[in-house]
Protein backbone atom coordinates (compact mmCIF):
# COMPACT_ATOMS: atom_id res chain seq x y z
CA UNK A 1 0.00 0.00 0.00
CA UNK A 2 1.18 3.34 -1.03
CA UNK A 3 1.38 5.04 2.15
CA UNK A 4 1.79 8.48 0.16
CA UNK A 5 -1.80 8.78 -0.76
CA UNK A 6 -2.71 8.46 2.82
CA UNK A 7 -3.93 11.53 4.25
CA UNK A 8 -1.80 13.10 5.97
CA UNK A 9 -3.51 13.61 9.79
CA UNK A 10 -3.65 17.22 10.60
CA UNK A 11 -3.34 19.04 13.57
CA UNK A 12 -6.61 20.52 14.39
CA UNK A 13 -6.50 24.55 13.31
CA UNK A 14 -6.75 26.52 16.52
CA UNK A 15 -9.85 27.67 17.16
CA UNK A 16 -10.00 31.22 16.43
CA UNK A 17 -10.69 33.78 19.34
CA UNK A 18 -14.32 34.89 19.02
CA UNK A 19 -15.16 38.31 19.30
CA UNK A 20 -17.34 38.87 22.07
CA UNK A 21 -19.44 41.53 21.07
CA UNK A 22 -20.52 41.77 17.52
CA UNK A 23 -23.02 44.61 15.80
CA UNK A 24 -24.25 44.04 12.09
CA UNK A 25 -26.60 47.37 11.23
CA UNK A 26 -28.28 47.60 13.82
CA UNK A 27 -31.36 50.27 14.08
CA UNK A 28 -33.64 50.86 17.36
CA UNK A 29 -35.86 53.37 18.09
CA UNK A 30 -39.09 54.08 20.82
CA UNK A 31 -42.11 54.95 19.23
CA UNK A 32 -40.69 58.24 17.13
CA UNK A 33 -37.26 58.56 15.70
CA UNK A 34 -34.29 56.29 15.52
CA UNK A 35 -32.29 55.85 18.83
CA UNK A 36 -29.91 54.14 16.46
CA UNK A 37 -29.46 53.93 13.11
CA UNK A 38 -27.71 51.35 10.96
CA UNK A 39 -24.76 50.23 14.29
CA UNK A 40 -22.05 48.39 12.99
CA UNK A 41 -19.16 47.44 15.00
CA UNK A 42 -17.11 44.86 16.76
CA UNK A 43 -15.36 44.49 19.95
CA UNK A 44 -12.43 42.11 19.45
CA UNK A 45 -11.14 40.11 23.09
CA UNK A 46 -9.21 41.50 25.23
CA UNK A 47 -10.02 45.28 23.54
CA UNK A 48 -11.42 48.05 25.38
CA UNK A 49 -14.00 49.85 23.04
CA UNK A 50 -14.96 53.65 24.45
CA UNK A 51 -18.22 54.72 23.47
CA UNK A 52 -18.25 58.78 23.30
CA UNK A 53 -21.08 61.15 22.27
CA UNK A 54 -23.36 64.28 24.02
CA UNK A 55 -25.70 63.18 26.44
CA UNK A 56 -28.89 61.28 24.52
CA UNK A 57 -27.47 59.85 21.50
CA UNK A 58 -28.37 56.24 22.48
CA UNK A 59 -25.17 55.52 24.35
CA UNK A 60 -26.57 53.48 27.24
CA UNK A 61 -29.17 51.94 24.65
CA UNK A 62 -25.96 50.81 22.58
CA UNK A 63 -24.80 48.83 25.45
CA UNK A 64 -28.44 47.24 26.70
CA UNK A 65 -28.52 46.14 23.53
CA UNK A 66 -24.95 44.30 23.70
CA UNK A 67 -26.21 41.74 26.52
CA UNK A 68 -30.09 41.51 24.96
CA UNK A 69 -31.87 43.69 27.87
CA UNK A 70 -32.89 45.80 24.76
CA UNK A 71 -33.89 44.11 21.46
CA UNK A 72 -33.06 46.25 18.16
CA UNK A 73 -35.48 46.84 15.77
CA UNK A 74 -33.32 45.36 12.77
CA UNK A 75 -30.10 43.92 12.36
CA UNK A 76 -28.41 41.47 14.15
CA UNK A 77 -25.99 41.56 17.07
CA UNK A 78 -24.07 38.75 18.28
CA UNK A 79 -22.69 37.79 21.78
CA UNK A 80 -20.01 35.29 22.49
CA UNK A 81 -20.43 34.15 18.86
CA UNK A 82 -24.16 33.50 19.60
CA UNK A 83 -26.96 35.61 17.58
CA UNK A 84 -29.12 37.14 20.55
CA UNK A 85 -31.36 39.28 18.56
CA UNK A 86 -34.16 36.98 18.51
CA UNK A 87 -32.67 34.59 21.47
CA UNK A 88 -35.17 33.83 24.10
CA UNK A 89 -34.96 35.02 27.44
CA UNK A 90 -34.30 32.02 29.11
CA UNK A 91 -31.23 31.51 27.01
CA UNK A 92 -30.22 35.41 27.18
CA UNK A 93 -29.94 34.70 31.17
CA UNK A 94 -27.59 32.15 31.17
CA UNK A 95 -25.38 34.04 28.80
CA UNK A 96 -25.72 37.14 30.56
CA UNK A 97 -24.08 35.37 33.41
CA UNK A 98 -20.92 35.68 31.50
CA UNK A 99 -20.82 39.54 31.17
CA UNK A 100 -20.63 41.91 33.90
CA UNK A 101 -22.17 44.94 33.93
CA UNK A 102 -21.93 48.54 35.59
CA UNK A 103 -25.31 50.56 35.43
CA UNK A 104 -25.51 54.11 35.48
CA UNK A 105 -26.36 55.04 39.29
CA UNK A 106 -24.81 51.34 40.69
CA UNK A 107 -28.57 49.96 40.61
CA UNK A 108 -27.56 48.51 44.03
CA UNK A 109 -30.33 46.40 45.07
CA UNK A 110 -31.72 48.78 48.15
CA UNK A 111 -32.92 46.24 50.39
CA UNK A 112 -29.72 43.72 50.30
CA UNK A 113 -26.39 44.81 52.15
CA UNK A 114 -23.29 45.32 50.51
CA UNK A 115 -22.39 41.51 50.95
CA UNK A 116 -25.52 40.48 49.00
CA UNK A 117 -25.19 42.53 46.66
CA UNK A 118 -21.73 41.86 45.18
CA UNK A 119 -22.35 37.97 46.17
CA UNK A 120 -25.34 38.08 44.27
CA UNK A 121 -24.46 35.72 41.51
CA UNK A 122 -22.96 33.71 44.09
CA UNK A 123 -25.57 33.52 46.12
CA UNK A 124 -27.60 32.56 43.23
CA UNK A 125 -25.91 29.93 42.48
CA UNK A 126 -25.78 28.24 45.85
CA UNK A 127 -22.15 28.40 46.87
CA UNK A 128 -21.35 27.82 50.46
CA UNK A 129 -22.08 30.93 52.98
CA UNK A 130 -17.87 30.72 53.35
CA UNK A 131 -17.09 30.65 49.74
CA UNK A 132 -19.49 33.84 49.43
CA UNK A 133 -17.91 35.87 52.07
CA UNK A 134 -14.12 35.09 50.70
CA UNK A 135 -14.90 36.36 47.36
CA UNK A 136 -17.33 39.12 48.18
CA UNK A 137 -14.56 40.33 50.59
CA UNK A 138 -11.68 39.47 47.59
CA UNK A 139 -13.87 41.82 45.29
CA UNK A 140 -14.16 44.63 47.74
CA UNK A 141 -10.62 44.64 48.42
CA UNK A 142 -10.35 45.13 44.96
CA UNK A 143 -12.43 48.04 45.04
CA UNK A 144 -11.04 49.42 48.26
CA UNK A 145 -13.90 48.94 50.19
CA UNK A 146 -13.66 46.04 52.51
CA UNK A 147 -15.35 47.57 55.16
CA UNK A 148 -18.59 47.99 53.62
CA UNK A 149 -19.04 44.69 53.78
CA UNK A 150 -22.41 44.68 56.42
CA UNK A 151 -23.49 48.15 54.99
CA UNK A 152 -26.48 48.93 53.46
CA UNK A 153 -26.33 50.50 49.61
CA UNK A 154 -27.91 53.74 51.24
CA UNK A 155 -25.47 54.76 53.66
CA UNK A 156 -22.81 54.81 50.71
CA UNK A 157 -21.87 57.78 49.20
CA UNK A 158 -22.63 57.95 45.47
CA UNK A 159 -18.65 57.02 44.16
CA UNK A 160 -18.83 54.33 46.84
CA UNK A 161 -21.89 52.74 45.27
CA UNK A 162 -20.48 52.73 41.65
CA UNK A 163 -17.23 50.88 43.17
CA UNK A 164 -19.30 48.76 45.13
CA UNK A 165 -21.19 47.88 41.56
CA UNK A 166 -18.10 46.92 40.09
CA UNK A 167 -17.38 44.49 42.48
CA UNK A 168 -20.30 43.11 42.03
CA UNK A 169 -20.30 43.15 38.38
CA UNK A 170 -16.33 41.73 38.51
CA UNK A 171 -17.34 39.04 41.21
CA UNK A 172 -17.95 36.09 38.94
CA UNK A 173 -14.86 37.07 36.70
CA UNK A 174 -16.93 38.06 33.39
CA UNK A 175 -15.91 37.18 30.00
CA UNK A 176 -16.90 41.09 28.89
CA UNK A 177 -17.41 44.01 31.47
CA UNK A 178 -20.15 46.84 30.18
CA UNK A 179 -19.66 50.06 31.80
CA UNK A 180 -22.35 52.50 31.43
CA UNK A 181 -21.29 56.07 32.33
CA UNK A 182 -19.56 55.67 35.67
CA UNK A 183 -18.24 58.45 36.50
CA UNK A 184 -21.10 60.25 35.76
CA UNK A 185 -22.07 62.86 38.07
CA UNK A 186 -19.10 62.22 40.50
CA UNK A 187 -15.96 64.17 41.75
CA UNK A 188 -12.96 64.66 39.98
CA UNK A 189 -11.05 62.64 42.60
CA UNK A 190 -13.63 60.26 43.05
CA UNK A 191 -13.84 59.96 39.13
CA UNK A 192 -10.14 59.37 38.89
CA UNK A 193 -10.58 56.11 41.70
CA UNK A 194 -13.52 54.90 39.27
CA UNK A 195 -11.09 55.35 36.27
CA UNK A 196 -8.04 53.50 37.65
CA UNK A 197 -10.32 50.52 38.73
CA UNK A 198 -11.62 50.11 35.34
CA UNK A 199 -7.84 50.49 34.13
CA UNK A 200 -6.64 47.98 36.86
CA UNK A 201 -9.65 45.71 35.40
CA UNK A 202 -8.22 46.03 31.84
CA UNK A 203 -4.56 45.81 32.29
CA UNK A 204 -4.65 42.93 35.20
CA UNK A 205 -7.54 40.58 34.07
CA UNK A 206 -7.28 41.53 30.55
CA UNK A 207 -11.30 41.19 30.20
CA UNK A 208 -13.22 43.10 27.00
CA UNK A 209 -14.81 45.98 27.64
CA UNK A 210 -16.93 48.64 26.48
CA UNK A 211 -17.16 51.65 28.13
CA UNK A 212 -19.84 54.25 27.75
CA UNK A 213 -18.87 57.73 28.84
CA UNK A 214 -19.69 61.51 27.61
CA UNK A 215 -16.72 62.65 29.45
CA UNK A 216 -13.69 63.53 27.24
CA UNK A 217 -11.35 63.23 30.10
CA UNK A 218 -11.97 60.20 31.34
CA UNK A 219 -11.44 58.25 27.59
CA UNK A 220 -8.60 60.22 27.62
CA UNK A 221 -7.37 58.78 30.69
CA UNK A 222 -8.40 54.86 30.00
CA UNK A 223 -6.04 55.55 26.38
CA UNK A 224 -3.22 57.04 27.67
CA UNK A 225 -2.47 55.13 31.57
CA UNK A 226 -1.62 51.64 32.01
CA UNK A 227 -1.94 49.86 35.76
CA UNK A 228 1.37 48.98 37.17
CA UNK A 229 1.05 45.92 39.35
CA UNK A 230 4.45 46.44 41.19
CA UNK A 231 2.67 50.11 42.79
CA UNK A 232 -0.68 49.07 42.68
CA UNK A 233 -1.47 52.14 40.96
CA UNK A 234 -2.42 53.83 37.48
CA UNK A 235 0.71 55.47 35.48
CA UNK A 236 1.03 57.62 32.39
CA UNK A 237 2.10 56.11 29.20
CA UNK A 238 5.51 57.18 27.68
CA UNK A 239 4.62 60.94 25.90
CA UNK A 240 3.44 59.83 23.04
CA UNK A 241 2.25 56.34 23.81
CA UNK A 242 -0.84 54.97 24.10
CA UNK A 243 -2.72 51.70 24.88
CA UNK A 244 -3.17 49.53 22.07
CA UNK A 245 -6.40 47.75 23.09
CA UNK A 246 -8.20 50.65 24.16
CA UNK A 247 -10.03 52.07 21.41
CA UNK A 248 -12.98 54.68 20.50
CA UNK A 249 -16.58 54.92 19.18
CA UNK A 250 -18.03 57.93 18.77
CA UNK A 251 -22.22 58.47 17.85
CA UNK A 252 -23.85 61.30 16.88
CA UNK A 253 -27.77 61.58 16.84
CA UNK A 254 -28.00 57.70 17.15
CA UNK A 255 -25.26 56.76 13.99
CA UNK A 256 -21.84 55.99 14.24
CA UNK A 257 -19.54 58.53 13.28
CA UNK A 258 -15.99 57.49 14.17
CA UNK A 259 -14.47 53.79 14.87
CA UNK A 260 -10.60 53.97 15.55
CA UNK A 261 -7.94 55.03 17.79
CA UNK A 262 -7.56 57.84 19.99
CA UNK A 263 -5.08 59.09 17.38
CA UNK A 264 -7.24 58.91 14.81
CA UNK A 265 -9.54 60.60 16.88
CA UNK A 266 -7.96 63.36 17.44
CA UNK A 267 -6.41 64.09 13.94
CA UNK A 268 -10.11 63.24 12.47
CA UNK A 269 -10.79 66.42 9.81
CA UNK A 270 -14.48 65.86 10.65
CA UNK A 271 -16.02 69.24 11.64
CA UNK A 272 -18.54 67.35 14.63
CA UNK A 273 -15.85 65.41 16.24
CA UNK A 274 -13.25 68.67 16.01
CA UNK A 275 -16.03 70.57 17.95
CA UNK A 276 -16.54 67.68 20.06
CA UNK A 277 -12.80 67.54 21.05
CA UNK A 278 -12.80 70.93 21.52
CA UNK B 1 -62.93 67.92 11.36
CA UNK B 2 -63.60 67.61 15.08
CA UNK B 3 -65.87 64.38 14.20
CA UNK B 4 -62.57 62.50 12.38
CA UNK B 5 -60.81 64.19 15.86
CA UNK B 6 -62.77 61.94 18.04
CA UNK B 7 -62.92 58.76 15.85
CA UNK B 8 -58.98 59.14 15.71
CA UNK B 9 -58.94 59.54 19.90
CA UNK B 10 -61.62 56.58 20.34
CA UNK B 11 -59.33 54.60 17.77
CA UNK B 12 -55.95 55.74 19.88
CA UNK B 13 -57.89 54.71 23.10
CA UNK B 14 -59.47 51.45 22.11
CA UNK B 15 -55.81 50.05 20.87
CA UNK B 16 -54.31 51.35 23.72
CA UNK B 17 -56.55 49.54 26.10
CA UNK B 18 -55.97 46.61 24.12
CA UNK B 19 -52.67 46.41 23.85
CA UNK B 20 -52.72 46.60 27.67
CA UNK B 21 -54.89 43.85 27.80
CA UNK B 22 -52.59 41.95 25.45
CA UNK B 23 -49.61 42.77 27.52
CA UNK B 24 -51.60 41.75 30.90
CA UNK B 25 -52.73 38.77 29.64
CA UNK B 26 -48.70 37.86 28.70
CA UNK B 27 -47.57 39.07 31.88
CA UNK B 28 -49.70 36.00 33.59
CA UNK B 29 -48.95 33.56 31.10
CA UNK B 30 -45.31 34.31 32.09
CA UNK B 31 -46.00 34.29 35.80
CA UNK B 32 -48.07 31.07 36.29
CA UNK B 33 -45.36 29.48 33.54
CA UNK B 34 -42.50 30.21 35.95
CA UNK B 35 -44.29 28.33 38.81
CA UNK B 36 -43.22 24.92 36.40
CA UNK B 37 -39.67 26.23 36.03
CA UNK B 38 -36.11 26.04 37.88
CA UNK B 39 -35.22 27.69 40.55
CA UNK B 40 -37.95 28.06 42.79
CA UNK B 41 -37.56 30.91 45.39
CA UNK B 42 -39.12 29.40 48.38
CA UNK B 43 -37.76 32.04 50.94
CA UNK B 44 -38.97 35.04 48.80
CA UNK B 45 -42.24 33.07 48.94
CA UNK B 46 -42.22 32.85 52.69
CA UNK B 47 -41.00 36.71 53.09
CA UNK B 48 -44.42 37.42 51.05
CA UNK B 49 -46.79 35.51 52.87
CA UNK B 50 -45.72 36.91 55.87
CA UNK B 51 -46.25 40.45 54.48
CA UNK B 52 -48.90 40.24 52.59
CA UNK B 53 -50.83 37.30 54.51
CA UNK B 54 -49.97 37.94 57.96
CA UNK B 55 -49.28 41.55 57.43
CA UNK B 56 -53.22 41.90 56.42
CA UNK B 57 -54.57 40.21 59.55
CA UNK B 58 -55.24 43.36 61.35
CA UNK B 59 -57.36 44.93 58.61
CA UNK B 60 -59.06 42.11 57.46
CA UNK B 61 -60.17 41.11 61.17
CA UNK B 62 -61.19 44.97 61.89
CA UNK B 63 -63.22 44.61 58.67
CA UNK B 64 -64.67 41.26 59.08
CA UNK B 65 -65.63 41.61 62.74
CA UNK B 66 -67.34 45.93 62.06
CA UNK B 67 -69.14 44.52 58.41
CA UNK B 68 -70.93 41.29 60.33
CA UNK B 69 -72.15 43.96 63.17
CA UNK B 70 -73.35 46.26 60.96
CA UNK B 71 -74.82 43.41 58.83
CA UNK B 72 -76.52 42.01 61.67
CA UNK B 73 -77.35 45.45 63.14
CA UNK B 74 -78.90 46.62 60.06
CA UNK B 75 -80.81 43.10 59.58
CA UNK B 76 -82.21 42.51 62.90
CA UNK B 77 -84.37 45.62 62.71
CA UNK B 78 -85.74 44.85 59.36
CA UNK B 79 -86.67 41.20 60.40
CA UNK B 80 -88.05 42.03 63.90
CA UNK B 81 -90.80 43.82 61.21
CA UNK B 82 -91.63 40.30 60.37
CA UNK B 83 -91.02 38.48 63.12
CA UNK B 84 -88.13 37.01 62.18
CA UNK B 85 -85.29 38.14 64.10
CA UNK B 86 -84.46 34.41 64.57
CA UNK B 87 -83.25 34.14 61.14
CA UNK B 88 -80.52 37.22 61.62
CA UNK B 89 -77.80 34.49 61.72
CA UNK B 90 -78.31 33.04 58.87
CA UNK B 91 -78.44 36.21 56.90
CA UNK B 92 -75.10 37.50 58.65
CA UNK B 93 -73.34 33.92 58.04
CA UNK B 94 -74.13 34.13 54.11
CA UNK B 95 -73.72 36.96 52.77
CA UNK B 96 -70.68 37.00 54.69
CA UNK B 97 -69.71 33.25 53.65
CA UNK B 98 -71.00 34.21 49.50
CA UNK B 99 -70.00 37.39 49.50
CA UNK B 100 -69.00 40.49 51.63
CA UNK B 101 -65.69 38.70 53.37
CA UNK B 102 -64.07 37.43 50.01
CA UNK B 103 -64.65 41.00 48.17
CA UNK B 104 -64.03 43.26 51.25
CA UNK B 105 -61.06 40.85 52.12
CA UNK B 106 -59.93 41.27 48.17
CA UNK B 107 -60.49 45.13 48.33
CA UNK B 108 -58.39 45.75 51.58
CA UNK B 109 -55.34 43.34 50.87
CA UNK B 110 -56.20 44.87 46.92
CA UNK B 111 -55.41 49.00 48.82
CA UNK B 112 -52.37 47.35 50.91
CA UNK B 113 -51.05 45.18 48.62
CA UNK B 114 -51.61 45.72 45.64
CA UNK B 115 -50.01 49.28 45.64
CA UNK B 116 -46.89 47.84 47.81
CA UNK B 117 -46.20 46.01 44.96
CA UNK B 118 -46.52 48.25 42.11
CA UNK B 119 -44.65 50.65 43.73
CA UNK B 120 -41.81 48.39 45.47
CA UNK B 121 -41.20 47.39 41.64
CA UNK B 122 -41.59 50.12 40.04
CA UNK B 123 -39.46 51.62 42.20
CA UNK B 124 -36.87 48.73 41.20
CA UNK B 125 -37.60 49.21 37.37
CA UNK B 126 -36.84 53.23 37.82
CA UNK B 127 -33.41 52.69 39.99
CA UNK B 128 -32.98 50.29 36.83
CA UNK B 129 -32.76 47.26 39.65
CA UNK B 130 -34.67 45.13 37.61
CA UNK B 131 -32.33 45.44 34.58
CA UNK B 132 -29.17 44.78 37.38
CA UNK B 133 -31.29 41.60 38.36
CA UNK B 134 -31.49 40.25 34.81
CA UNK B 135 -27.97 41.47 33.66
CA UNK B 136 -26.94 39.10 36.53
CA UNK B 137 -28.38 36.73 35.08
CA UNK B 138 -31.72 36.54 36.80
CA UNK B 139 -35.54 35.93 35.66
CA UNK B 140 -37.87 38.85 37.45
CA UNK B 141 -41.04 37.12 36.65
CA UNK B 142 -39.33 34.31 38.83
CA UNK B 143 -37.66 36.28 41.63
CA UNK B 144 -40.04 38.61 42.37
CA UNK B 145 -43.45 38.13 40.74
CA UNK B 146 -43.89 34.35 40.69
CA UNK B 147 -43.59 34.45 45.15
CA UNK B 148 -45.96 37.41 44.88
CA UNK B 149 -48.58 36.22 42.88
CA UNK B 150 -48.61 32.39 45.17
CA UNK B 151 -48.49 34.10 47.89
CA UNK B 152 -51.28 36.47 47.73
CA UNK B 153 -53.14 33.67 46.30
CA UNK B 154 -52.83 31.18 49.39
CA UNK B 155 -52.36 34.78 51.79
CA UNK B 156 -56.46 35.69 50.53
CA UNK B 157 -57.44 32.25 51.01
CA UNK B 158 -56.80 31.88 54.73
CA UNK B 159 -57.86 35.57 55.06
CA UNK B 160 -61.09 35.51 53.48
CA UNK B 161 -61.85 32.07 56.45
CA UNK B 162 -60.88 34.85 59.11
CA UNK B 163 -63.30 37.30 57.46
CA UNK B 164 -65.67 34.97 57.40
CA UNK B 165 -65.36 33.69 61.08
CA UNK B 166 -64.66 37.42 62.49
CA UNK B 167 -67.83 38.31 60.72
CA UNK B 168 -70.07 35.97 62.25
CA UNK B 169 -68.79 36.92 65.45
CA UNK B 170 -69.08 40.51 65.01
CA UNK B 171 -72.51 39.71 64.37
CA UNK B 172 -73.03 37.43 67.54
CA UNK B 173 -71.88 40.20 69.58
CA UNK B 174 -74.36 42.67 67.91
CA UNK B 175 -77.33 40.51 68.06
CA UNK B 176 -76.65 39.56 71.44
CA UNK B 177 -75.44 42.72 73.30
CA UNK B 178 -77.56 45.10 71.16
CA UNK B 179 -80.52 42.83 69.74
CA UNK B 180 -80.90 40.85 72.74
CA UNK B 181 -81.12 37.67 70.95
CA UNK B 182 -80.20 34.60 71.81
CA UNK B 183 -76.29 33.02 71.15
CA UNK B 184 -76.96 29.43 70.59
CA UNK B 185 -80.36 30.56 68.28
CA UNK B 186 -78.14 32.89 66.46
CA UNK B 187 -75.52 29.92 65.97
CA UNK B 188 -77.59 27.06 65.02
CA UNK B 189 -79.17 29.75 62.14
CA UNK B 190 -75.87 30.76 61.11
CA UNK B 191 -74.50 27.17 61.04
CA UNK B 192 -77.76 25.59 59.34
CA UNK B 193 -78.38 28.25 56.89
CA UNK B 194 -74.37 26.95 55.33
CA UNK B 195 -74.19 24.40 52.79
CA UNK B 196 -71.02 22.58 51.25
CA UNK B 197 -72.33 24.97 47.78
CA UNK B 198 -71.63 28.40 49.96
CA UNK B 199 -68.16 27.22 51.23
CA UNK B 200 -67.39 26.43 47.68
CA UNK B 201 -68.18 29.86 46.25
CA UNK B 202 -66.97 31.77 49.11
CA UNK B 203 -63.29 30.28 49.15
CA UNK B 204 -63.03 29.96 45.32
CA UNK B 205 -62.98 33.50 44.58
CA UNK B 206 -60.41 34.56 46.87
CA UNK B 207 -58.05 32.13 44.45
CA UNK B 208 -58.90 34.61 41.85
CA UNK B 209 -58.91 37.53 43.43
CA UNK B 210 -55.52 37.03 45.07
CA UNK B 211 -54.25 36.22 41.44
CA UNK B 212 -55.88 39.47 40.13
CA UNK B 213 -54.03 41.77 43.22
CA UNK B 214 -50.78 39.90 42.70
CA UNK B 215 -50.69 40.34 38.75
CA UNK B 216 -52.35 43.57 38.27
CA UNK B 217 -49.79 45.27 41.15
CA UNK B 218 -46.55 43.31 39.58
CA UNK B 219 -47.90 44.38 36.24
CA UNK B 220 -48.38 47.83 36.75
CA UNK B 221 -44.83 47.85 38.77
CA UNK B 222 -43.04 46.42 36.35
CA UNK B 223 -44.07 48.61 33.28
CA UNK B 224 -43.95 51.50 35.08
CA UNK B 225 -41.63 54.30 33.06
CA UNK B 226 -41.26 58.47 34.27
CA UNK B 227 -39.17 58.38 37.65
CA UNK B 228 -41.08 59.05 40.68
CA UNK B 229 -43.99 60.27 39.31
CA UNK B 230 -44.55 57.34 37.34
CA UNK B 231 -44.31 55.05 40.39
CA UNK B 232 -46.81 56.89 41.71
CA UNK B 233 -49.17 56.53 38.84
CA UNK B 234 -48.34 53.28 38.80
CA UNK B 235 -49.84 52.37 42.54
CA UNK B 236 -52.72 54.10 41.87
CA UNK B 237 -53.73 52.25 38.85
CA UNK B 238 -52.79 49.38 40.70
CA UNK B 239 -55.27 49.83 43.05
CA UNK B 240 -57.86 50.71 40.47
CA UNK B 241 -57.65 48.49 38.03
CA UNK B 242 -57.21 45.54 41.05
CA UNK B 243 -60.81 46.68 42.88
CA UNK B 244 -62.26 47.07 39.82
CA UNK B 245 -62.04 43.66 38.64
CA UNK B 246 -62.28 42.32 42.01
CA UNK B 247 -65.30 43.68 41.73
CA UNK B 248 -66.54 42.47 38.01
CA UNK B 249 -64.93 39.01 38.19
CA UNK B 250 -67.10 38.75 41.36
CA UNK B 251 -69.95 39.74 39.42
CA UNK B 252 -69.11 36.80 36.72
CA UNK B 253 -68.48 34.30 39.20
CA UNK B 254 -71.48 34.87 41.39
CA UNK B 255 -73.13 33.76 38.09
CA UNK B 256 -70.79 30.38 37.09
CA UNK B 257 -71.59 29.51 40.90
CA UNK B 258 -75.34 29.86 40.59
CA UNK B 259 -75.08 28.12 37.66
CA UNK B 260 -73.09 25.14 39.30
CA UNK B 261 -75.49 25.27 42.32
CA UNK B 262 -78.74 26.41 41.24
CA UNK B 263 -80.38 27.59 44.87
CA UNK B 264 -82.88 25.00 45.89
Amino acid sequence: MDTMSQPVPESPPAEPAVDPVVFEHVSMAFNGPPVLEDVSFRLGPHETRILLGPAGVGKSVLLKLANGLLRPDSGRIFLFGEEITRMSEEKLLALRIRTGMVFQEGALFDSLTIRDNVGYQLIEQHLPDEVIDKRVRRALRFVELEHTFDMLPSSLSGGMRRRVAIARAIIAKPELLLYDSPTGGLDPVTSHTINELIVKERDVYHTPAILVTHRLQDAFTMATNVFSEATNQMEPLPTGQTHADTTFLVLREGKLVFDGSIRELIHSPDPFLQSFLA
Amino acid sequence: MPAEIISEQVRRTVQRMLLAVQEYSLFCWEAVRSFWRQPHYWADTLIQSDLIGVGSVPIVVLTGFFTGGVLALQSAASLAQFGAQAYTGRFVSLSMFRELAPVLTGLMVSGRNASGMASELGSMVVTEQIDAMRALGTDPIKKLVAPRVFATVIALFLLTIVADTLGTAGGATVAVFLSHQNGNQYFNSAYQALVPADMIQGLTKPLFFGFIISTVGCFFGMKTTGGTQGVGRATTQAVVVSSVMIIFTDFLLSRVMLWLFPPV
